[in-house]
């Protein structure tokens, strides 16, 4: 029963994290290497209205997410812009402006900056304390998560479903020429995609974060969970994203449970191996077989 | 001429979400001759070859090159089997030389199995290759850069990749289109020339009245079926070739 | 009245335009006019090590190591296609070889650097593999990816001494040893490559760059060539891990660190992508400016990437190509 309780944290966890990067990816095709470093930004960045400006918690979160968003579109506007179709480029900038942040929040004395270093930095969950579901004990913040996660996805599903906006970024992605011909610009909708991507990003952080601390070497870490969970799904396919997302939640809850905690990465790297061997399209990725291999 | 098949197509069919691309495609290529493919664009004619040579993997039917079933080969297997395509959009390696190009399908290993080892220097082979079908020598011209050469050029580079392999079948993706009259004319006797040598050539051209030169019988393909095959006189006179084409002038 | 309006043209030297080709060889000015830059190189190179002091001359080997990485980058993504963001995975795999290899057996250095090279450079392979048969991004995300992987499987298993790694490692001799097997290394390297991508598979490699599909529809299958390739980046990749564990005499996680990973790419792309010694030379500009921050904690990093993305974005042909430009063509403004 644990198992399947935790399981489904730990799925929606992975998919929280993978829904920014996939989206951006399915919508314009760019890698965006700096997602992982945007959530560990929106971590400190909140923990740092919270202590040192003595925000309110909502209102600190929704000031870092917003901060997020347009770090997104600077991003977009400033750097990927000038190097749209070139994959190699795009992955180097994004990750040159990913170690910029991760390591610029390690910096210590410049201009009085501190860094943000050590094991310190805590994200107070939102509601304190334990429920007991079926006889296991599942803190709040842990429902919270399956909670805002779902509600999530299912608001990006009447986003992209039900809103102009929204429709134009479903259209880009799936015949970018076509849709420009109807008129949609490629890159406004980039630069969208982009700054809601980097606000999920940010979600996840505020989600995900108060279950521990607040590390800037996480975010190699949700970079890695992120790109495992979309290759595993199918780049580009946001329905893959899901299934892999609950395929890689369960997988690790289960051997951990089985073998211990330090082979769940054995299963995630064994995972992606037998994926790209026997599907490399992904779980459910849109393009055939064929035309994934070279 | 024999009337042997060396490539048998049946019931191919390929639909890419919801176009159907395809849809049961049979015909046989008879050794020797030249086979043309002819339909309005969009047709599906150059998913046709795609789908034969292992680019694209068919949703249905069978492909059968010397009585073998190669459905679902990869491209460069096919290749070497004898079965060898050109591109209808041109990318040549255009920071090599002309006849640099060509040292690729002289290093694949068809080319090593049927030389016996015994190839010599790979690059006199690609100039002789060049020189053959047409790039004078004393000019240097294989040896300028091929992302210089006018389309006429690249056109025959093209050809000459697939003739460097040495194969039974070429299947020509639209090699007339883009060049002048004068450049067809210097190019309908290098195929002439390629037939009598014994390889079967498969042409997709708009050019009809220069194709016709050419082949012996040709197929009509239209919304990826094929709707007529036959000699090509016999063929044009068919309605639903004229209707293909030109439409069937009722106003709506 | 119009405006006379004026254009920057570009001219190519004329002795360039005479040394193409075979003509080079009819003239001791043209050949010179080719040879010289070579000539400089390997003279500078050599040359380099008298001319430091203790603490730079360390530096240069560290530099040397970047070198080797910036090279095999530079091969992979500019003659192949293929974009390694894992470099560090090469130095893991030769430098742990190596290292196990001496520690355990406790074969000299001489003879664990040779092993470890080709071992590292087949383990490297064949954990590859899987994504060579894939379109390139794929490639560029799983080389991303599995040098970290490698740290967590490294802890997990507690293989090899786990987080503290292994010390006392035989090193190298002396200090001029170790400059001198690393610019020997980098030289063999450099001409090997560049004599490489002019034969028959170096243009392959180049062609299924160029264009996948015409490479398969002539026959050649792309997987094994591009396998051929990985392996032969491998090499100098995991030559240089191996030299690493004997240089500094320990093994550890940090063989793993992304800073392999990244500055080689900082380095080719400030160096010239392309031109093969650029990323050479950009890595031994480079590691001292990053060894003179390295007071400043995590700002050289920070530092280092402004100055790729700049490159990026403004200079991408880099300086070598910008150089090779220079020495080949001359500007002049013309009147239009």
């Amino acid at each position: 029963m644990d198992i399947l309780i935790y399981g489904t944290v730990n799925s929606i966890v992975f998919a929280l994290i993978a829904v920014g990067f996939s989206l951006v990816y399915g919508v314009s095709r760019i890698p965006n290497f700096a997602h992982g470093s945007i959530y560990v930004l929106v971590g400190f960045l909140t923990w740092s209205f919270i202590n040192d400006l003595k925000l309110n918690y909502a209102l600190a979160i929704l000031l870092s997410l917003i901060i997020a968003s347009i770090i997104g579109l600077i991003i977009y506007r400033f750097i990927l812009i000038r190097l749209r179709g070139l994959p190699t480029s795009e992955i180097i900038a994004s990750f040159a402006v990913s170690l910029i942040i991760l390591e610029g929040l390690r910096m210590q004395g410049i201009a009085g900056f501190k860094g943000f270093i050590g094991p310190f930095y805590v994200l107070q969950p939102f509601i304190e304390g334990k429920i007991s579901i079926f006889g296991v004990f599942v803190d709040y913040q842990r429902l919270m998560i399956i909670a805002g996660g779902l509600v999530i996805l299912v608001f990006i599903w009447v986003f992209t479903h039900y809103t102009k906006t929204g429709l134009s970024l479903r259209a880009i992605a799936q015949d970018e020429q076509a849709a420009m011909m109807l008129g949609v610009n490629s890159d406004r909708t980039a630069m969208i995609s982009l700054a809601i991507g980097s606000a999920l990003a940010g979600l996840a952080a505020v989600l995900i974060l108060p279950l521990g601390n607040i590390a800037a070497e996480q975010g190699y870490r949700v970079l890695v969970y992120a790109l495992a969970v979309c290759i595993i799904g199918g780049l580009g396919s946001w329905a893959g994203t899901i299934l892999a997302s609950f395929v890689l939640g369960f997988s690790m809850i289960t051997s951990t449970a089985l073998f211990g905690a330090l082979w769940e990465n054995v299963v995630l790297i064994g995972t992606i191996i037998l994926i790209l061997l026997f599907k490399p399209s992904g779980l459910m990725g849109k393009q055939k077989e064929l035309e994934e291999r070279v | 001429m024999d009337r042997e098949p060396i490539l048998q197509v049946n019931g191919l069919s390929k639909a890419f979400g919801g176009v159907q691309a395809v849809l049961e495609v049979n015909f046989d290529l008879f050794k020797g001759e030249i086979l043309g493919i002819i339909g309005p664009n969009g047709a599906g004619k150059t998913t046709l070859v795609n789908l034969i040579t292992g680019f694209v993997k068919p949703d249905a039917g069978s492909v059968l090159f010397k009585g073998k079933n190669i459905k679902g080969f990869q491209p460069h297997k096919i290749a070497n089997l004898g079965l060898v395509r050109t591109f209808q959009v041109m990318r040549p390696y255009h920071s090599l030389a002309a006849f640099k190009n060509l040292i690729v399908p002289l290093n694949s290993p068809r080319v090593r199995r049927t030389s016996g080892g015994k190839l010599g220097d790979r690059d006199s082979v690609a100039i002789d290759i060049l020189e053959e079908i047409g790039f004078e020598r004393d000019a240097r011209v294989p040896y300028k850069t091929a992302g210089s050469l006018p389309l006429g050029y690249l056109k025959r580079l093209e050809l000459a990749r697939c003739i460097a392999l040495r194969p039974e079948v070429i299947l020509c993706d639209e090699v007339f289109s883009g060049l002048s009259m004068s450049e067809i004319a210097s190019m309908i006797p290098l195929l002439e020339k390629l037939q009598m040598e014994g390889i079967t050539i498969m042409m997709i051209e708009h050019r009809l009245r220069e194709l016709f030169r050419l082949a012996d019988r040709v197929a009509v393909i239209n919304f990826g079926r094929k709707i007529a095959e036959g000699i090509p006189k016999e063929v044009m006179e068919k309605e639903e070739v004229k209707v293909a084409y030109l439409g069937t002038g009722k106003r709506k | 009245m119009a405006e006379k309006e004026r254009r920057k043209k570009r001219f190519d030297r004329s002795v360039k335009v005479r040394s193409e080709g075979l003509y080079a060889i009819s003239s001791w000015r043209e050949m010179g006019f080719l040879a010289m830059p070579r000539l400089l190189l390997i003279l500078g190179l050599l040359v380099l090590p008298l001319t430091l002091d203790m603490y730079w001359q360390r530096v240069l080997c560290t530099a040397g190591i970047y070198a080797l990485l910036a090279l095999s980058f530079d091969f992979l993504a500019e003659y192949v296609g293929l974009v390694c963001l894992g470099g560090a995975m090469f130095i893991g795999f030769g430098g742990y070889t190596s290292g196990v290899l001496n520690a355990y057996f406790e074969w000299s250095p001489f003879v664990t650097i040779p092993i470890a090279t080709l071992g590292g450079a087949v383990m490297s392979t064949l954990v590859l593999i899987p994504c060579l048969r894939l379109r390139g991004i794929y490639f560029a995300i799983v080389s991303f990816m599995l040098p970290l992987f490698s740290v967590y499987i490294i802890i997990a298993l507690g293989l090899f001494g786990s987080t503290e790694g292994i010390s006392a490692l035989d090193t190298l001799p002396n200090i001029w040893v170790e400059q001198y097997v690393v610019i020997g290394a980098i030289i063999v390297a450099l001409f090997a490559i560049r004599r490489l991508v002019n034969e028959d598979i170096g243009l392959i490699f180049r062609a299924i760059k160029d264009n996948d599909q015409a490479v398969r529809a002539s026959g050649i299958s792309i997987t094994s060539y591009r396998i051929k390739a990985v392996f032969i980046a491998s090499l100098i990749g995991s030559f240089a891990g191996a030299y690493l564990s004997h240089l500094y005499g320990w093994l550890g996680l940090s063989l793993f660190a992304m800073d392999f990973s990244i500055l080689p790419i900082a380095a080719a792309v400030m160096g010239g992508m392309g031109t093969l010694v650029g990323p050479v030379i950009g890595a031994i500009i480079l590691t001292p400016m990053s060894e003179a921050l390295r007071g400043f904690g995590q700002l050289r990093v920070v530092l280092y990437c402004l100055v790729l993305i700049g490159f990026i974005l403004y200079k991408p042909e880099g300086l070598m190509n910008y150089l090779e430009r220079k020495y080949h063509q001359f500007e002049r403004w013309e009147e239009v």
